[in-house]
């Protein structure tokens, strides 16, 4: 038999995939997080911030291509993982149970299939919307420091008068919320950084992390929708 | 034997299935008299010398040491491997566990890779196929060096001891959500890893053993941890990350 090599689709291989590619966008989650706190400032802070981004120019393109390839990636990978289960092991047993602590099973961790295939739903509905105009305001422009740039705040304040948009919005945050509960700790596992004494801390900062990333952006929607207003 | 006032009676739902190639399914029994003391696998020799008396066939079940140290034993108790108590073997398992009265279900470790040879009992070969292709040293280490000649320090031996007090039971893939075999391989090839005699193999051993690992089937691992609490050995997670470094590291090397 010829000698084995490392595979990126074996079982170990695909973990080390879910979880890299997991440490990534936790990282992109926590910066889009910050920047749009831009969005409680008001529309000078947000349309300056975006159109910062913007000034990237190829550097953004480059950006977003990588983030849509780590999305990608990440779900690919996280779907195989799925599949696979289903695979080894055709015929259930009756009963089913955890045995309890150390088990992390939880409920959070067996919906993550569920869980993530929302949020890939929700994160090209929310590009096409916002990034490309699906429902129009791709067309909003806005006056900064005599420069004419894309007024998006504008668009986000619209969008989120709708209280079905605000209600939408806030339930997939939740949904985040119970993928990160799960997802941080398990990220770190799945790159095998954690012993039995880092595992408790990272477990206990997983859910400190998923409760500040989703009320971040639970809030967000329904501040816009009492509080907002669009300048004249 | 028990006293009178201290036995139990059980309603027992248990898997029964002549050989691989036919189907299986749940049979009800009743059995009394059962000593809150003896073992499950007691009670199950209980309920298949009755069953022999009547002049039915007896449930199969394996087991060996009956004292937790061979790994023969295990099946799925209430959905649980080894039953509700972790870190026991089921032989270890008494039945002063179970309120008088109650149901308990019984079927196999269940897992495409362990399949049913009958009723209660699974071919773990696959185990031993993931071991055939690296749990073991092969180069050749000497005989048996002076004492302390090779300085192991007392952390790395201890934790290398708890990899290895595995048992080859298969509870943490039949625990594992995904069927995964990822907390045994891991503790080979962590208990490995960790001593000098392992390093001239280290490389190849982890990429062989996973590649044998999926080749029998098992799933991939979702870091549930549940294999952690069914483990009779309590064998740590730590070797599912351990496993990954290993992996990682030998993309590097080889
Ligand atoms: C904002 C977006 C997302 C973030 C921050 C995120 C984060 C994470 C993290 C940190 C993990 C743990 C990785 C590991 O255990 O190796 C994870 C796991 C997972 N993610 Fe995501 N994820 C996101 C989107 C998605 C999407 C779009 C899917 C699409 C299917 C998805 C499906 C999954 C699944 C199924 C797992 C479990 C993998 C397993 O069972 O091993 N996630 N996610
Ligand atoms: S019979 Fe040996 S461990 Fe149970």
């Amino acid at each position: 038999m010829s000698a084995p090599r490392f595979q990126l689709w074996s079982s170990v291989g695909k973990k080390l995939l879910t979880g890299v590619t997991g440490l990534a966008l936790m990282g992109f989650i926590v910066t889009h997080l910050l920047g749009n706190l831009n969005l409680f400032v008001g529309s000078e802070a947000f349309n300056g911030y975006t159109e910062a981004l913007h000034q990237m120019g190829a550097l953004l393109i480059v950006a977003e291509v990588g983030l849509a390839a780590l999305f990608l990636l990440h779900a690919i990978s996280a779907i195989q993982v799925w599949r696979d289960k289903k695979k080894a092991r055709s015929i259930q047993n009756s009963v089913v149970a955890t045995k309890g602590p150390p088990s992390k099973q939880t409920a959070f961790s067996r919906t993550m299939i569920i869980t993530g295939s929302i949020l890939l739903a929700f994160v090209i509905l929310h590009v096409a919307q916002f990034r490309f105009g699906l429902f129009g305001g791709l067309e909003y422009k806005t006056m900064i420091d005599g420069k004419e740039v894309r007024d998006l705040y504008r668009l986000v304040v619209e969008t989120f008068a709708n209280p079905a948009w605000v209600a939408g919005y806030m339930a997939v945050t939740l949904l985040l919320g119970a993928h990160l509960r799960h997802g941080f700790w398990s990220a770190f596992q799945s790159v095998g950084l954690l012993d039995p004494q880092l595992r408790p801390l990272a477990y206990s900062a997983g859910g400190v992390f998923a409760v500040i990333v989703a009320l971040g952006f639970f809030v967000m929607p329904m501040y816009l929708f009492l509080f907002a207003t669009v300048n004249p | 034997m028990t006293d009178a006032e201290n036995t139990r009676s059980y309603k027992l739902r248990i898997w029964r299935q002549p050989d691989a190639t036919s189907s299986g399914r749940l049979v009800d029994y009743e059995i009394s008299e059962v000593g809150a003391d003896a073992s499950f696998l007691e009670m199950l020799d209980q309920l298949n010398e009755n069953l022999v008396k009547k002049g039915e066939q007896p449930v199969a079940f394996e087991s060996d040491c009956r004292e937790g140290i061979c790994g023969a034993c295990g099946v799925c108790i209430d959905g649980r491997p080894h039953g509700p108590v972790t870190h026991l073997t089921t032989c270890a398992l008494r039945m002063r566990e179970f309120k008088d009265g109650e149901t308990i279900v019984v079927e196999p470790f269940r897992a495409n890779a362990f399949p049913v040879v009958k009723d209660l009992i699974v071919d773990r070969g696959a185990f031993d196929r993931v071991i055939e292709r690296g749990g073991y040293i092969s180069v050749n280490a000497g005989s048996a060096p002076e004492a302390n000649m090779l300085a192991i320090g007392k952390d790395t031996a201890e934790s290398a001891m708890d990899s290895a007090a595995c048992i080859g039971c298969g509870a943490c893939v039949a625990s594992c959500p995904n069927a995964s075999a990822s907390l045994f391989v891991g503790a080979k090839i962590r208990q490995m890893a960790l001593l000098p005699q392992g390093q001239v193999e280290r490389t190849g051993r982890a990429l062989a053993m996973v590649q044998q690992m999926d080749a029998e089937g098992f799933g991939d691992c979702s870091n549930h941890g549940e294999c952690e609490a069914a483990c009779p050995k309590a064998i740590s997670i730590e070797n599912i990350a351990t496993l990954r470094r290993e992996y990682l590291r030998a993309a590097f090397r080889s």
